[in-house]
């Protein structure tokens, strides 16, 4: 696969380690009443849908940015790719 | 001046070279090296630090910059590689961390890596054979992070075509330093 | 007596003899030849037997759809079973073997199978031995293994070396024939990047084997002037003896090009092959379309061939299996087929053609609406049986009938990305329909448009076309005046009512009379079928089967062909050498090795290496006299112990954590507190994952406010710094933190033992005050040392001992041992590898790999104070559940040997002294284990079940796997110092 990295163009997704969905960025806040099933809810319970999906990989034999791909699962077709980064910054992360 | 001397990253007291017909391989240990990577929303204030201490610029994505003392490179979003001629700057480190004040965090990379220099008609014919880089059409002053070997090695391109250096880890020098002599021997 | 079947003209160099040995005999072809037209020429007719049935068999085709001309290629280590005649070029001394006969391809013991035919159907294997089980893989699996089988390995291995490459280009042509020259003309003219692979090693493609002239001269000439125009522009790869093997996502292809295989070695250096990743913008297959065969009464005989096959052997090699020929035909090319023939001076026996109305295009004599009904010849054709239109029956002698079914186009590539062909009516085939392939385009026979000049116009308008989608714009080419005969055809899939067995797969001995077997016992899908039968499935695919059977099943279920579907082709188009796919990735060079800065210093200590990870490390330094491993760690260890030890730590993971947030950063990636670790200190970390289990452990320094060291297990360091990324760039992208690893730009090497601090205060510079005031456990500092080397102190200790780690930059680190081995003569220090660094940190009760093993957490390890409930860190919400905090947790402890002379052994579980050992009384298990020459016995380190309320109990290690069952002792993890005394001196 060829992964269209937002900074470097077209990258063998070789040069790529997969992480999964990209919720992993949307970690709960540690001090809520019920942090615990949070947690679980974010750790464990995931979507695996078969088709479009959102999904974290890491350029590790590149520039080392974590990415956001929405890769349709059926067909390796990708949609879009965007610096996690950047998306966690819209989502409202910060320190 | 301290009494230890150095070695170069294949364990000689001299560089290594080798030639083949259409390419000659140096090991290059004459550099030395540090990361420059920006303080969050520092950028602006770096570069012009930058300028100032180096005269050149902060190289653009996947981009060398030559035009200044000394020559930076593009490593990853909001950080540089920085090098300089090893004799004259092997506190490059240090001396960088004095210009830029806390616009930057200064790390000291020189011996993190070693440094093969490939020139000649042979040198994409090599690389195509240990790299997904589109060696081939890289542009001079272009640089990119690859696999070679297995290893994340950074490929500078100086003359399209031509000369190439590629950056790979110290530790891994001899492994990385056989995957390009076998290329190059290779090449029918 | 030699090339008696060598014909005039061809494309061979006749001043070039080329010596082959087949089978023991030696014979002579020309260079161009194949192994398949070199023994066609010399008259040799049969080349190997049949994988089930053991039938002779002879050449089929002339390409890499072959599926009986299968031999064992080369001697010795290089010796390459199953290789195809038909495109093994030739070279001077080739030696080839028959395979799959005993004793003699002429008289094979095992054609006795063909005689039990009746037993040897389809599903014959599932069906005899299915019970009992056992029997399977020790019984019948090695008898069925040898008595039907391809060529044998030669277990040897293999001398040859095999190189991969990664190409990039604009459009990616597969097939340089007419369709494939002609795109490229046009794509290089417009100046695109372009590849232009072949598997042949001539390029030309079906314009090699017919006879039409373009613009009124040979083919060639526009081949070679192609060629020539093609080899002179820079932006235009050449790749004959290519195969494209697969498609793959995103416009990536595979190719295997065959370097040296027409060698009879590889030059020194140089690779047999190459397999190449292509990434392209644009592909288009122009693979060209493959002949099929007819499907009636002994097929299978030696001299029944295709027919465009053998217009390749007389026109491109100047070879024929035979002077008289017939020929059988459903369409028009089998009588162009016997146009080439009369040219060559053969003689045509007939040509036969089921359709009542085709007429003769030539002096032939023709039996319209005819069908071949039966053939004779065991070990090769010698006369055919003819059912004429009127019903009689009529013998014809000939030594060799060629035999076209029609074509397929070549829609493999098509389908490697699930897309699926479509039937065409019009050419009794399949068609590409949507490739599913990113950017992939289909020109010529491979797209079902058969007549020359097609291919060429298709060729340059799909290259047109293909290099507009990338905004570039090509110009129509002028193209060579060509045939424009589109052809007739009516389906002849099968002649019935004849006697005798009528193959369609010939490699793996599928009959028509097995599909109808299959069909009868409720075999209707294709995909079925073909796995109960085996059609198709053997090393061509079923590239000339797989239509007849799919036809036949049709027929048989009443359906027709589009309705009764196809199977879909999988990657590789051809057979690859698993050699290919390893590279140059095989011995030592499977992966990179990394090593250390003292590496050349430690050789010539006469050390003993392991491989940890991909790094070289000292295990041990041997001393003359020693004889025994455990003679080296033992001595290691006590003289650490007693005075002082060094050991090159260099491998851990060394991460630079900077940013006005870095303490903050480190806080939330650590279970324990860092945010008030004072300048100047050392302290130990525990990460945890977001799971609570323990991911990593290391110590982190804090050089400055701003500026902290971490470090990592060895095996780790690389998935820690991918995690702290990750934390960084998605979990608190607001933190000012920046990371980079300098595990490499670091030689660090720890110094333990009593008389440490006093050998590095002969190397540490005299302004740097290392005094146990100055300088206390767990302090840090950046230093110079050896007259002004920059360098860093660590008061760490994993040994237990008073320690420290002293970096320089890698460089200086062979130096840096040098110094200190010299400096330290008077303390006698002695250098420690991994082995003796493992046996102190047992005694030291320190977790390490086998504590921390993906499945334990702080609270296992006795940390569990450590994990700060006042701050948010990864893995401290998920480590307060119930299930992991358990009262009977595993809980890390010590355990001594009752019987001190015995020697516990990592891995043995733990029991209670009267219960039997079974998993339901497992107590816990060992998980580090060593002989400790400072306490005289055994020892381990281990988890137990409430393991803190256990000291003093006495349980029982077991071990079934080494048959070990010791009584050991509960006892505090701690063996040595558990107050710490020495690591404060």
């Amino acid at each position: 696969m060829i992964i269209n990295h937002p900074l470097l163009g077209p990258r063998d997704a070789q040069e790529f380690t997969y992480l999964g969905d990209a919720n992993l960025i949307n970690r709960p806040d540690w001090q809520a009443e019920d942090a615990v099933d949070q947690f679980h809810e974010y750790l464990y319970q995931r979507d695996n849908p078969a088709g479009k999906h959102r999904e974290l990989w890491y350029h590790e034999a590149g520039d080392r940015s974590w990415l956001v791909v929405t890769r349709d699962t059926l067909t390796h077709e990708i949609t879009g790719v965007e610096l996690a980064r950047d998306v966690a910054l819209k989502s409202g992360r910060g320190k | 001046m301290h009494s230890l001397k150095p070695l170069t990253p294949l364990g000689g007291t001299t560089p290594r070279r080798d030639e083949y017909p259409g390419l000659i391989l140096m090991e290059n240990p004459d550099w030395a090296m540090a990361s420059v990577a920006a303080r969050a929303g520092s950028v602006k204030k770096l570069a012009s630090a930058f300028t100032t201490f180096a005269q050149g610029k902060l190289a653009a994505v996947e981009s060398i910059d030559n035009s200044g003392k000394i020559t930076n490179f593009w490593t990853a979003p909001d950080q540089w590689m920085v090098m300089a001629p090893f004799a004259s700057h092997e506190s490059l480190a240090a001396d960088l961390k004095a210009a830029l004040g806390n616009t930057a965090s200064v790390v000291e990379q020189t011996d993190g890596w070693c440094r093969f220099d490939l020139s000649g008609a042979h040198a994409v014919n090599t690389l195509e054979r240990l790299s997904a880089a589109n060696s081939r059409r890289m542009q001079a002053n272009r640089v990119c992070r690859t696999q070679i070997d297995h290893l994340g090695c950074f490929m500078l391109c100086h003359k399209a075509g031509q000369d190439f250096s590629i950056l790979g880890p110290r530790s891994a020098a001899a492994s990385l330093h056989h995957a390009l002599t076998t290329a190059a021997i290779s090449i029918a | 007596m030699t090339q008696t079947m060598r014909l005039g003209g061809g494309m061979i160099d006749r001043s070039k003899p080329l010596n082959f040995r087949f089978d023991g005999k030696s014979y002579q072809g020309f260079d161009g030849d194949t192994l398949a037209s070199a023994l066609m020429a010399n008259d040799v007719r049969l080349i190997g037997r049949s994988f089930k049935y053991h039938r002779p068999r002879g050449v089929l085709t002339a390409g890499s759809d072959e599926p009986n001309a299968l031999v064992e290629l080369r001697e010795g280590a290089r010796r390459e079973p199953n290789s195809r005649a038909t495109v093994a070029e030739l070279f001077d001394g080739l030696v080839a073997q028959s395979q799959n006969r005993w004793p003699s391809l002429s008289f094979d013991a095992l054609a006795i199978n063909d005689r039990f035919s009746n037993f040897l159907t389809a599903g014959f294997y599932y069906k005899t031995f299915m019970w009992p089980a056992a029997f399977w893989e020790k019984l019948y699996e090695p008898i069925i293994r040898r008595a039907a089988g391809l060529g044998s390995l030669s277990l040897a291995e293999d001398p040859d070396s095999y190189d991969k490459g990664f190409l990039h280009c604009d459009l990616l042509i597969i097939g340089a024939g007419p369709a494939g020259l002609s795109a490229a003309l046009t794509a290089a003219r417009a100046g695109a990047e372009i590849i232009l692979a072949d598997e042949d090693f001539r390029l030309g493609g079906r314009l090699n084997s017919e006879t039409h002239p373009l613009d009124d001269a040979p083919a060639s000439d526009w081949i070679n002037a192609s060629i020539a125009e093609l080899e002179s522009l820079p932006n235009v790869r050449l790749m004959p003896r290519t195969t494209v093997i697969g498609a793959f996502d995103h416009g990536i292809f595979g190719a295997v090009e065959r370097v040296s295989d027409h060698l009879l070695t590889p030059p020194e250096g140089k690779p047999r092959q190459t397999l190449w990743r292509i990434y392209t913008k644009r592909s288009l297959l122009a693979a060209g379309a493959a002949e099929r065969p007819i499907a009636f009464p002994n097929n299978d005989r030696p001299g029944i061939l295709l027919a465009g096959a053998l217009q390749s052997y007389v026109n491109r090699w100047a070879a024929t299996p035979a002077r008289r020929i017939a020929v059988f035909t459903n369409n028009d090319t089998g009588h162009r087929t016997a146009l080439d023939l009369i040219a060559k001076g053969i003689e045509i026996a007939a040509v036969i053609d089921p359709r009542p109305d085709v007429t003769r295009t030539g002096d032939y004599p023709l039996l319209a609406g005819a069908v071949v009904s039966n053939t004779a010849g065991r070990l090769g054709l010698k006369s055919i049986e003819v059912r004429l239109a009127s019903g009689e029956m009529r013998r014809l002698e000939c030594q060799a009938l060629a035999v076209s079914g029609g074509w397929n186009p070549n829609v493999h590539m098509t389908c490697h990305k699930r897309g699926l062909p479509v039937w065409d009516e019009g050419i009794a085939a399949f068609v590409p329909g949507e490739t599913g392939a990113q950017g992939m385009f289909v020109a010529g026979a491979a797209e079902g448009r058969f007549s020359t000049a097609d291919a060429l116009t298709r060729g340059m308008e799909q290259a047109i076309v293909a290099l507009g989608e990338l905004d570039r714009k090509a110009h129509t080419i002028a193209l060579p005046k060509a045939e424009n005969d589109t052809g007739s055809i009516t389906p002849c899939w099968q002649v019935k009512g004849g006697k005798g067995r009528a193959w369609l797969d010939f490699q793996n001995d599928v009959t028509t009379k097995d599909v109808k077997l299959a069909h009868q016992e409720g075999f209707r899908s294709v995909e079925h079928l073909k796995r109960y039968t085996t059609l198709g499935m053997a090393t061509d695919q079923g590239k000339t089967a797989n239509m007849g059977a799919l036809a036949i099943m049709a027929e048989l279920a009443g359906k027709s062909i589009p309705e009764t579907g196809t199977t879909i082709y999988r990657p590789p188009y051809t057979p690859v050498a698993i050699a290919a796919f390893a590279g140059r990735s095989r011995g030592t060079d499977f992966r990179p090795t990394r090593l250390t800065p003292s590496h050349q210093w430690a050789v010539e200590q006469g050390a003993v290496f392991v491989e940890t990870g991909n790094w070289l490390r000292a295990q041990w330094f041997p001393r003359p006299g020693e004889t025994d491993w455990r003679q080296s760690v033992d001595r290691e260890v006590l003289a650490t112990r007693r005075s002082v030890g060094i050991c090159d730590v260099t491998t851990l993971g060394k991460i630079d954590i900077q940013g006005s947030d870095a303490a903050t950063f480190i806080n939330k990636v650590y279970a324990n507190g860092f945010a008030k670790l004072p300048v100047g200190k050392t302290r130990y970390g525990l990460m945890l994952r977001e799971d609570g289990i323990v991911m990593d452990d290391g110590t982190t320094a804090r050089l400055a406010e701003d500026h902290f060291v971490m470090t990592t297990t060895t095996a780790n360091a690389v998935s820690v710094y991918r995690h702290l990324e990750f934390a960084r760039q998605c979990l608190w992208p607001g933190l000012d933190v920046q990371l980079i690893s300098t595990t490499e730009a670091w030689a660090q090497f720890a110094v333990a033992g009593p008389n440490s601090r006093k050998l590095l205060e002969k190397i540490v510079d005299k302004n740097f005050d290392i005094s146990n005031e100055a300088f206390p456990f767990m302090a840090c500092g950046e230093i110079t040392v050896c007259g002004g080397l920059r360098a860093r102190l660590f008061r760490i200790s994993f040994s237990g001992e008073l320690a420290f780690e002293i970096a320089v930059p890698s460089r200086y680190g062979d130096a840096l041992i040098r110094q200190l081995m010299q400096a330290g003569e008077e303390f006698e220090a002695t250098p420690y590898g991994t082995e003796a660094l493992g046996v102190m940190r047992i005694e030291k009760g320190h977790a390490a790999g086998n504590e921390l093993n993906g499945t334990t957490t702080a609270l296992n390890l006795g940390m569990a104070r450590m994990v700060s409930k006042t701050k948010d860190s990864i893995g401290s919400t998920l480590s307060e559940r119930e299930g992991l905090n358990q009262p009977d947790a595993l809980m890390q402890v010590g355990l001594r040997p009752l019987d001190k002379s015995r020697k516990v052994t990592a891995g043995a579980h733990l029991m209670v002294r009267t219960a039997a050992a079974n998993a339901k009384n497992d107590q816990g298990y060992i998980t580090s284990a060593c002989y400790s020459p400072n306490l005289g016995h055994s020892i381990g380190i281990g988890f137990l079940k409430n393991g803190a309320e256990r000291k003093g109990e006495i349980l029982r290690a077991v071990s079934p796997l080494t048959n070990l069952e010791i009584e050991v002792e509960v006892v505090s993890a701690h063996f040595i110092d558990p107050e710490g005394k020495r690591l404060h001196a």
